[in-house]
Formats: structure tokens, sequence, C-alpha cells
């Protein structure tokens, strides 16, 4: 009888059950209340007064990075002890970082809802609210993550160290480096708003869209040497080409969010340069999967989550790249900058790149709980649920990606071009009949999403469940 | 049989590569964000002194850059009264801690980024729905304070919710934004008609070229 049992788990894997489970929480809390605030751009009285759209906002985007986040920590120690080949060093300490953790989290997410906003003093900002974007988590708790990615750091370096490194391994520990290092850069007040914003795009872009973008490489690295059997050599060598193009496009792809705010207009050619290329490390990557999937004639040992890193792959290419790509140029972004635009190409390339890798091993580790059952073709129910959260949960970002991208077209259209963006003009712009529709289509799109997520849940606490057979097991092939 | 891989494929040399690419573009960037940083201090061309709140502010093409830029004119001491640089900035940071405590970059846009559920803030102080320089103070303020009471949202049913912002508070965030709409952002927002430009066209007899007046009527919606 397949039941989840913890015996099937080595330790690094129980712990990586526990980030996956509050990851799986939060990307429900994140469309909850993306949701709210998307109903609010179409009944702008709802919730007015009780949860403001300022609010259901800081939540929504707060969730979201906060269970990629989750998801990426656990996806590593999920593969830590199997690619070091030892136990994990401070797995005692890990434990202790993730109850840290998530108490902090249900602190900060219960200021959040019930305080809200505080006066114009660094009170506020230390304990109530930060009010920067993404990072609006008071400066108690960034202390707090940084404290954990350090001890998280800890783990992945001081494991590797005691058994055995690898390729996958060094990418891996340095990308941890940057990630904790980049978070630093927002931890100050300053008056200066270009200087603020300067700051405030080291953590948002070098986070991510170039180490989150190498963390993921990494662990779909992984995830495709023990789905197909993928030789080691061929994968690391993809993953190096990956680090090499992600980073020299990504670094200095940063300089597309410093067109408008005040710094020099050198940015114009650098940014829009370097952004232009960063859809070439996305084509790599859609390239190594589809590649490596396809000599293993798409045989995997668990083909809901191979189905996800392939989902994966395109939709980190689209929303990463080809939307991002789309209103990078300065002679473009002039007019799309800070509108729906913007909103839609983040929408695709958080959940396109992001989101689907982490429910790619939401599979893997239930397949593995529930002692390495059979996932492969032929399931009981012919895998109905996971083929339909698949699809629904893309299908409804894609909705909400089209509906916002015409939204933000018409935005820049007539609020920047022809109404040179006075409050008259945003207003015209917001009232007008494209605009307000394709909000209902967003929020339609949202309700979808939500059910696929809904649809996903239950597959997860379901798939496996009485099966017998064992899974398919890939031996890495020989040269 | 097997071959030695070529080396352009080989794991060896991308992850040569890899590193000195990664290591390059960071030091590039370290350069470049001295630079930049020393370029955006306020109190220089791009990012003015705090007490440019003591001065007539306006937004005007420049035909030679082709792009919009702030132009800093004669005195206008901000609620009448002329602030020292020291005096100035502690205002403007009451006001930008105030903008940061009240969430108002998860509705509004300061310099583009932020949400899109309220109007960018990058040029409010400039903004023509002021109606007039003599009162715009004065609707600031009480707008901020009551913001239901005092709506600028052209209808449409959205509002901005009371947040409780003193009257202390609300002259702080009125002299970040009259500091902000100061910085050069190399033309964001495009075509951007300010208060004071609005006052012109009613008596102005003629027109540079490239004003942004005349694109708005070649697009019919004057």
């Amino acid at each position: 009888m397949a039941t989840v049992n913890s015996q099937h788990l080595n330790g690094g894997q129980k712990l990586a059950i526990k980030y996956f489970s509050v990851a799986v929480i939060l990307f429900l809390a994140q469309l909850l209340f993306g949701l709210l605030a998307a109903i609010q751009f179409v009944l702008p009285d709802f919730l007015f007064g009780l949860l403001d759209f300022n609010v259901n906002r800081m939540v929504h985007i707060n969730a979201m990075i906060v269970w990629l986040l989750y998801g990426f920590i656990g996806a590593v120690y999920w593969l830590l002890e199997d690619e070091s080949g030892t136990g994990i060093a401070g797995l005692g300490l890990g434990n202790l970082a993730f109850w840290v953790l998530t108490a902090a989290v249900t602190v900060v997410v219960l200021v959040y809802l019930f305080v809200q906003i505080g006066a114009g003093n660094d009170t506020s900002i230390w304990f109530i609210n930060e009010g920067r974007e993404y990072i609006e988590a008071p400066r108690w708790a960034d202390i707090g993550i940084v404290a954990v990615m350090l001890v998280f750091f800890y783990n992945v370096a001081a494991t590797f160290a005691k058994g055995r490194w690898s390729g996958i391994a060094g990418v891996l520990t340095l990308d941890l480096v940057a990630l904790a290092g980049l978070y630093l850069a927002g931890m100050f007040y300053v008056t200066n708003i270009t200087v603020d914003q300067y700051w405030w795009w080291w953590v948002v872009h070098l986070w991510v869209e170039a180490t989150w973008e190498v963390l993921v490489g990494c662990i779909m690295a992984w995830s495709l040497m023990h789905l197909l059997g993928a030789r080691r050599k061929i994968v690391q060598t993809w993953l190096y080409i990956e680090v090499a193009l992600m980073f020299g496009s990504g670094i200095l792809g940063l300089g597309h969010h410093y067109f408008w705010i005040g710094t020099p207009d050198y940015w114009f050619s650098i940014g829009g340069f370097f952004s232009a290329l960063e859809p070439i490390p996305l084509v790599a990557m859609v390239v190594h999967s589809i590649y490596d999937s396809g000599v293993h004639k798409f045989n995997s040992s668990n083909h809901p989550a191979l189905a996800w890193i392939i989902a994966h792959t395109f939709g980190n290419f689209l929303g990463a790249g080809v939307w991002g790509f789309m209103h990078t140029l300065p002679q473009i972004n002039l007019y799309t900058h800070g509108t729906q635009w913007s909103a839609s190409h983040g929408h695709l390339a958080f959940f396109g790149a992001y989101a689907t890798i982490n429910i790619a091993f939401f599979y893997l580790a239930i397949q593995k709980w529930r002692g390495d059952v059979w996932m492969g073709g032929d399931l009981p129910d012919n895998g109905w649920k996971w083929k339909w959260s698949l699809g629904l949960l893309n299908f409804g970002v894609l909705v909400m990606t089209v509906a916002l991208l015409i939204a933000g077209y018409e935005q820049s259209f007539i609020e920047r071009a022809v109404q040179g963006s006075t409050w008259e003009g945003y207003f015209a712009a917001q009232n007008h009949p494209w605009f307000k529709e394709a909000m209902v289509w967003r929020l339609l799109g949202g309700v979808i999403t939500t059910a696929g997520l809904g649809l996903l849940i239950w597959d997860l606490l379901t798939v496996g469940k009485g099966e017998t057979r064992p899974a398919l097991v890939f031996a890495e092939e020989k040269a | 049989m097997s071959s030695a891989p070529p080396r352009w494929s080989s794991e060896d040399f991308w992850k040569k590569v890899a590193i000195w690419v990664t290591s390059g573009s960071f030091v590039i960037l370290i350069f470049l964000t001295f630079d930049s940083l020393a370029k955006v201090q306020a109190g220089g061309s791009r990012v003015q002194a705090y007490s440019v709140v003591n001065k007539a502010i306006d937004y005007r093409f420049d035909a030679k850059q082709n792009r919009f830029i702030p132009v800093i004119g004669g005195d206008e001491p901000l609620f009448g009264r002329v602030l020292s640089e020291e005096e100035a900035e502690k205002l403007v940071t009451l006001g930008k801690k105030t903008i940061q405590a009240k969430n108002c970059i998860n509705c509004h846009t300061l310099l583009g980024n932020g949400a899109y559920y309220a109007p960018d803030l990058t040029k409010a102080w400039l903004d023509p729905g002021w109606i007039d320089p003599s009162n715009r103070e004065n609707l600031l303020l009480s707008f901020l304070q009551d913001p239901e009471k005092n709506a600028r949202t052209f209808s449409g049913g959205r509002k901005m919710p009371n947040l409780g912002i003193t009257e202390a508070e609300a002259r702080g965030v009125v002299a970040f934004l009259k500091w902000m709409s100061a910085i050069d952002t190399n033309g964001f927002p495009h075509n951007f008609v300010t208060l004071t430009s609005h006052d012109e066209d009613e008596h102005a007899p003629s027109r540079p070229e490239h004003d942004a007046s005349e694109e708005r009527k070649e697009h019919g919606y004057r």
C-alpha cells in the first residue's frame, strides 16, 4: 500500500517536504489575494476601507516571492544528500531555521493584514511595512531572512565539503552566496529615491533575473538526470552554458530598470543591449530540456514532473525572454514603463520561470514520499488530475497575460503617448472600455488559475495512493 | 568508438567561460554603479538638492536632447517659507518615510515603479489637475489628509482610502513630490504637459517645434 511515509525519505528530503508544504499554502494565498486585488480593479468599492488594494496586492506579491523561495530551498534540500553522497551537515539547524522562518512569515502576514500601515517614521519601517515593492517585509524580518539564508548556505556548502563536490554543487554554492549577499542591498533607508530604486533593483532584478534563474538551472539539471537518466557530463555542460549566458546577459541587463529613475542615459545602450540578450540563455534551457527528453524518447520516471519541467522551459522562455524583451527596449519602454504591460510580463515570467519548476519538484517529492511508486503513463485514472491542473494553471496564466497585455497596450497609448501621463490621462485610460473589459478577463484568468491550483492540490494529495507498481529507474547511461 | 569532444562543447571550456563572463559582468556593473551613484547624489545636475523645493519647477521639451527635462526657475518657496538645505532634507525625508509607511507603492508608481492601480507620482507636483499654482499646496494638503472627501479620480469609482496622514506628514509628502518632480528622468514620462505649461497655452501666440500640445492636437484629443 503506497501511503506517505517518512521512512522513504532522507533527512534533507524530510525537511524539503516541510518547505514544499508551506510553499503550497502560500501559493494558495498568493492566488486568493491576487483575486481580491483583481476584483478591486473591476469593483473599486469591494472591501474598501477593510482590505484596500495596497494591502491585497502586497500580500499577493510577497506570498509569491516567499512561496517560490520556500520551494527553491526545499528543492535544494531535496537533492542535497543525493548529490553530495552524504548526510546534511547541519540538519538540526536547518529544521530550526525552517520553523523560525515560518513563524516570522506568519507574523509579517498578520501585521500586513491587521496593522497594514504606520506613521511616517523608522518604527514603521522596522516593524510594520517597509513600503518597497516585493520587499515590504519590515526590517526585523529582513534580518531573519538573511540569517535563514546563511544557515541554508552553510548547510549546502558544508554538506558538499563533507561529501563530494560536483559541477551542480559548485554552481549552486556560489549562487547561494549571491542570493544572500544581494538581499543586503535592500536593507537600508535612503531619502534620495533615485539611489533607493537603484539598490532596490539590485535585489529585485539580480535576484529574480540572475541568481534565481541559475538556481533553477541547477535544480532542472538535477531533475533531468534523475527523471530521464541524462548523462551528467552533458547536463553539467549545459548548466555552464546557461550560467554563462544568464549572467552574461542578466547582470548588465539590470540596466533596463535604470532608464527612467534618474540615472545617466548610458544605461539606455547598456540596459537595452544586454536585455535584448536575455532570451538567449532561456533558449538554451529549452533546447537542453527538449534534447534530453527527446533522446530518451520522453520515457521518464515521473510524467507530471517532466511535463512541468518542459512547461518551465517554455514558460521561462516566453515569460522572461520574449515578453521581457518585448518591452525592455528603451524606445518602447518609454511608453510601456509603469503600465499593465509590465504586469503582463511579470505574471507570465514569474509563473513560467519559477512556479512551474517548483511544481515539478512537488511531484518528485510526492512520488518518493509514497515509496517511489509508478508515475509514468497508464495511471489508474489516466492522470486526468495532473493533466487538467497543468492545463488550467497554464491556460489561466495565459489568459491573464493576454488580458494585461491588452490593458497595457491601451494604457501606454492613451495615458502615456496621447495624454502625457497626467492624472486625467491615467483615468482616461483606466475608464476606457478596452481597459475595463481586459480587467474582467484578467479576473476570469485568475479564477481559472485558482481552479488549476485546487486541482493540483487534490492531485498531490491523491496521486500514487494505492499504487503497487514501483517507479521506473534510469541509471545514468554509459558513454 | 569514442572521441574527445571538440573544445567548444567540452564541460571544462564552458565552466571557464561561465566563470569569466560572470566575473567580468559583475566587475563592469560595480564600476558603472560607482559612476552612476556619484552622478545621482542629491545636489547634482540629475538629482537636485532638497532645497530645490524653494524653486519653481517645470518640465519642458528640449529639442536638442529630444526629450522632456525638468526646468528649475525662480524662487517659489513651499508653503511660503524658504527652507535651508538641512530643513528641506528633513521635510523631504519625513515625506518619503510617510510614503513608505503608508505603502503608497502598492497602488501608485514612483518613477514608473510600483503598482498600477493609481496614477504615477513622478510628476504629481506638476499635474495640471491642481488648477493653478496658488492653490496647489492647499489642494494637495487637503487631498492627502482626507482623500475620500477631496477625490481626484475623474469619475470611474476608484478611490484613495484615508490613510491617517497627519498635516505634518502631508507637508512632508508635498515636499517630497516637489523634489522628485525635479529629477532628470531622461524624459519619462513623455509628453507630460505641466500645470504651468497648461497656463501658458492660453496666452502663448506660438509654440516651438515638437511642443507637446501640437502632438495632442494632431491626435484630436483636445
